[in-house]
């Protein structure tokens, strides 16, 4: 990994720490009135294992009661053991009756046509099968889907875009990872999710930090201090951030921005839509 | 019963300069205070007709309760993000809507948010004074917030004055009129605003808000939060008169409004504690009495220097930066 550590101490920790009560009260309320105003009672959510999709389903059960809390855990065959089992204890901690998807038939049926497609592209097929089982649960049982993603990933673009970035609302797009962790140790989730590294499980022994090259801390110090803040790169260099590691951020911001718009549509008509056409999505709710 | 005709008596909104209280209706005693309600509601974006329904269900339970005035939020009748709806959820003056509220503000004074439309097909962030049947006064919000996550000059036009006005509080007996001003939300950030209203004699400041809350940093409380409470309590205290502070609360495509609403009297402290982020009623107290007892004790007003301030402002006429 890359040396990422800040020279200097550069109160991002002190920054980036938030006011749980405060942060859950806000996410609750705005899953209870974002699904109830239009029309649904229900939520589905994918969930992994990990602290993310945890931290999405039990402020979903504390906005409509895990009754109305519909888990789906989507393994393929090369997912960590752990990982199922981190689901299940999260379900049971929350009282929430889990489905289980086996992907891996779907998966293999369809990567035997194209044996030699790499782990990026499998891990891409793998997400956006797991994101159409969420919409065809969404269907099913008259229930939203919850996404998961959380605003340390939207920057980097570290999703699959229509995969896991896909969902119907997000409570957990506004919060860095680091901001994740703390709100979870304050929504009483199993310690084991909460404490084990990230991982996207899309192969065995992957690591986030490992893969992005930088730890979560550092890289949520630093999108802080650049997006949030909007400090000048003399700035960032100032407060002891490597201008590689600046580089790299950044770049990978640039370069998701295409994940985090819609598709854009080529203008013609004095009317457009998302240009001259702009209607909250809560319209007519 | 239209506002037509109630309308032309209101006209022009340039406010006469203010008739000074008799003095013996400041001096406290059994008739110096009055009940304010604050509604602090979640409109339904877009609905005006169910947001009037919810106006009305309040404004009978303000009156049942007790009281002379009660203030709504900003947009209450509209909602906040309305972007492209904003001519379709659009009243002008005659609006039967606001006819509807004219008639229930015959038992209760009414503070109201809507976008109204002029003539010219201009549409402002309005709250409208509504007493006796008739609209009282009407501020057309000046400072239309269009940075940050705000969008307003984009679909709305700005007004172009702060006029304290009599707020007649009908509920009172005897009657006695305040001297009021409104500022809408974001009018609060300029504080030459509040001073403006000042120095035409407001007593109370009325402050309908559509505040989102946002800013979860350092472990504190909203950024928003504490920045409101800042200014309602700096302003009560330097201005020496109650600050009825109305947030909204619920949700709009993904955004929280924060609530927190209060009323802060004329030495800087709240009446009671802020609401929280729920749909409420709260009923305060305010007294004339204890605005002359807080300008006895700080004469800020009396002591403030208006030949001072007009000539360094026509000295910097048209200066936009300390050039």
């Amino acid at each position: 990994m890359t040396s990422t550590t800040p020279r200097r101490s550069v109160s991002a920790a002190d920054a980036l720490s938030i006011d749980s009560a405060v942060v859950r009260e806000i996410l609750v309320g705005f899953v209870r009135n974002e699904v109830l105003k239009v029309g649904f009672e229900r939520v589905v959510v994918g969930l992994s294992g990990g602290i993310d999709s945890a931290l999405s389903a039990a402020i979903a059960c504390q906005a409509l009661g895990p009754e109305n809390v519909l888990p789906v855990l989507m393994p393929y065959s090369t997912s960590s053991r752990a990982s199922e089992a981190d689901a299940r204890a999260v379900c049971d901690h929350l009282n929430m009756t889990a489905t289980l998807v086996d992907i891996s038939p779907q998966i293999d049926a369809y990567f035997e046509r194209f044996a030699n497609a790499d782990r990026g592209r499998r891990g891409n097929k793998m997400a956006r099968e797991r994101m159409t089982i969420l919409y065809d649960m969404s269907w099913a049982h008259h229930a939203l889907v919850i996404g998961t993603s959380n605003k340390t990933e939207l920057l980097l673009g570290y999703g699959t875009l229509f995969g896991d970035m896909a969902s119907a609302l997000n409570p957990l797009g506004d919060l860095y990872k680091t901001q994740v962790f703390a709100l979870s140790s304050a929504m009483d989730l199993p310690d084991r999710v909460i404490t084990k590294a990230p991982s996207a499980d899309l192969w065995e022994g992957q690591s986030d930090e490992q893969e992005l090259g930088f730890g979560y801390e550092a890289v949520d110090s630093l999108l802080y201090h650049m997006i949030d803040e909007r400090r000048t790169r003399a700035e960032l260099r100032a407060l002891g951030f490597d201008d590689g590691f600046v580089d790299d951020v950044s770049r990978r911001v640039r370069g998701s921005q295409y994940k985090r718009r819609p598709p854009i549509i080529a203008k013609l008509s004095l009317r457009t839509i998302d240009r001259e056409f702009r209607y909250p999505r809560d319209w007519g709710t | 019963m239209t506002l037509t005709e109630a309308l032309p008596s209101v006209r022009p909104l340039v406010a006469p300069v203010p008739e000074p209280l008799p003095t013996t209706l400041r001096r406290g005693g059994e008739h110096t205070d009055v009940l304010v309600a604050l509604a602090q509601i979640a409109p339904r974006l877009g609905d005006v007709a169910a947001n009037l329904d919810r106006h009305l269900e309040l404004i009978d339970r303000a009156a049942t309760g007790g009281g002379a005035l009660v203030v709504f939020p900003e947009l209450s009748l509209t909602g906040y993000l309305l972007k492209d709806l904003v001519p379709d959820v659009a009243l002008s003056e005659q609006a039967d809507e606001l006819c509807r509220l004219a008639e229930a503000s015959r038992r209760i004074d009414v503070v109201a948010g809507c976008v109204l439309e002029s003539d010219d097909a201009r549409f402002y962030n309005a709250s409208i004074y509504l007493s006796g049947g008739r609209v009282q006064h009407i501020h057309r919000k000046v400072y239309l917030p269009t940075y940050g996550l705000f969008d307003e000059a984009r679909y709305m036009a700005e007004g172009n004055g702060f006029r304290a006005f009599s707020a007649p509080l009908a509920g009172a007996a005897p009657p006695r009129p305040w001297r009021a001003g409104i500022l809408i939300c974001e009018d609060m950030w300029h504080p030459t605003a509040a001073g403006l209203l000042a120095r035409e004699g407001v007593e109370v400041f009325i402050c309908p808000s559509a505040s989102p809350g946002r800013g979860v940093v350092h472990g504190h409380a909203l950024g928003t939060e504490r920045s409101y409470d800042a200014m309602t309590r700096t302003y009560a205290q330097l201005f020496t008169s109650y600050v009825i502070y109305c947030n909204r609360v619920g949700f709009e495509d993904g955004v929280n409004f924060w609530g927190g609403s209060r009323t802060v009297g004329p030495d800087g402290r709240l009446l009671d504690e802020p609401a929280g982020r729920d749909e409420c009623l709260l009923m305060h107290r305010i007294d004339l009495a204890a605005v002359r007892r807080a300008r006895i004790a700080n004469p800020l007003l009396r002591d403030e220097r208006h030949d001072i301030n007009d000539a360094e402002t026509e000295r910097l006429r048209g200066r936009r930066t300390l050039d």
